[in-house]
């Protein structure tokens, strides 16, 4: 079996499954569109959810809700399948597979051979292609990788059954139907919707509101927790920021790419400018990651540091705050 | 961030063949995709996540050495995992998997059970008790 499947590599691994997976229907779909349309911007603080021991703090929305949106917005229809036992899992893949149809899977990451020993976390909300079968195994389309990989049986069973959190339980899918005209533009600007009512939610925690109370919460640590422990947040934090997929800096990039594609088609061409604005912001996000990055290396004896850490959040929760706000009344 | 501000720095990984893909601005200010080597912020805060957890397995492994604790929370820390993975991996509860940390809980435990953790933790029943010196 050998199904003429195009990978691209793309930044974040839903993203990129979904366009990858439209673009061979003959869907054209780059990452950014597929991740402005899912509304992929999102920013919410957890203080008392712990991840790694330390608050979770996360740059996205749920796992599958980019997929899901966007699919919804354009219109698509996607089959998904949970499955009780590997074996079926397995049957209802191949059955896929020899009808010449590629398809997206939820895969754990700790048991992912080729990702290197640092990434691999309990983290089971990854996602794959999987678009052919030889006699070494499952041609694998990961997004997050430059060329095509090869998993055994035995591998890919492993990895489509992780278990903990985000279980995937064999979970696969794939678009079934699609309409005969797909209107971009109302799916743009709904996408576009999505993310300033997230961002600007006036619920405490969600978007700017949960920016700021991470700064306060920044301001904070040092005393009420220790230097250690306020080390390790900032740290944990750094990580969920800039790691494949998770978002932080590399979001507001993909965000810029998107509203810049976009301007045309929905023929908004402030929206040009304002594309310049959030790659400014996503600067100022990747300087903010180098001086937490600073501070918990060197374990910073005084409060200050934290303090000038803590201000420059809430410079970029304001930002972002009149950002939204300007592309809320352009569209 | 322009092109050529694209971060390059050694990740210091193991497998050095990963580059991820970054969105950024050339110099007529359109949006581009470029390959990135690696971040040093982002490989400092990986590294010592990693270290961390380094450090408490090895405070764990010694604890376990001198049967204070069984290697269940030695082995829980290792592999990156918490209660509730462990839990859904060896089919235990929770408060089970908690009391099995307790080095003489663990070591009434029947060879099933402690097989459970050794599919689990990749490991042989003797290398599961060697890690307590049973």
């Amino acid at each position: 079996m050998n199904i003429p499947f195009e990978h691209r590599q793309t930044a974040h691994c839903e993203n990129g499954v979904i366009s990858n997976l439209l673009h061979h229907k003959n869907v054209a779909m780059t990452e950014p569109l597929a991740f402005g349309i899912g509304s992929g911007l999102f920013f919410v603080y957890l203080p008392f959810f712990k991840v790694n021991s330390a608050p979770a703090i996360s740059y996205r929305p749920m796992p599958g809700l980019i997929f899901k949106r966007l699919t919804k917005r354009l219109g698509i229809k996607i089959k998904k399948q949970r499955y009780k036992t590997p074996s079926q899992a397995k049957k209802a893949l191949d059955e896929q597979l020899s009808q010449n149809n590629p398809v997206g899977l939820q895969v754990g990451v700790y048991q992912l051979p080729y990702f290197p020993e640092e990434y691999r976390f309990h983290f089971n909300a990854h996602n794959i292609v999987v678009f052919g079968k030889n006699e070494k195994g499952y041609l694998v389309s990961d997004p997050t990788m430059e060329v095509v990989h090869t998993l055994s049986e035995k591998e890919l069973e492993k990895v489509r059954f992780a278990k903990g959190a985000f279980a995937p339980k064999g979970h696969m899918y794939y678009p079934v139907t699609f309409p005969e005209n797909i209107y971009l533009k109302k799916a743009i600007l709904k996408g576009i919707k999505n993310t300033c009512r997230d961002m600007l939610v006036p619920a405490p925690l969600i978007g700017i509101k949960g920016m700021k109370k991470l700064a306060k919460d920044i301001r904070k640590w040092p005393k009420k927790i220790g230097l250690k422990k306020t080390n390790h947040y900032l740290m944990q934090m750094v990580r969920m920021q800039e790691e494949i997929g998770t978002g932080g800096g590399g979001f507001r990039f993909i965000f810029g790419a998107f509203l810049q594609e976009a301007a045309p088609i929905i023929e908004k061409p402030e929206l040009i400018n304002l594309s310049k604005e959030i790659t400014e912001i996503g600067d100022e996000w990747r300087l903010f990651a180098l001086n937490a990055s600073r501070l918990f290396k060197n374990r910073e004896k005084e409060n200050k540091g934290y303090n000038d850490l803590a201000d420059q959040l809430d410079r970029i929760a304001q930002r972002e705050k009149i950002f939204f706000k300007k592309l809320q009344k352009a569209i | 961030m322009k092109v050529n501000e694209v971060p390059q720095d050694d990740p210091k990984l193991s497998t050095k063949e990963l580059k991820e893909l970054c969105y950024a601005v050339d110099e007529d200010g359109n949006y581009t995709s470029e390959l990135s080597q690696g971040w040093k912020p982002k490989a400092d805060a990986l590294h010592a996540s990693i270290e961390a957890i380094n450090e408490q397995a090895e405070i764990y492994r010694q604890k376990a050495l001198q049967q204070e604790i069984s290697p269940v929370q030695y082995l829980m820390e290792l592999k990156r995992m918490d209660l509730r993975t462990v839990a859904a991996y060896t089919g235990f509860f929770k408060w089970s998997v908690k009391r099995h940390f307790k080095f003489a809980v663990f070591s009434n435990l029947s060879e099933p059970k402690k097989m459970k953790y050794c599919n689990t933790f990749d490991l042989s029943l003797e290398e599961l008790n060697g890690l307590s010196n049973l």
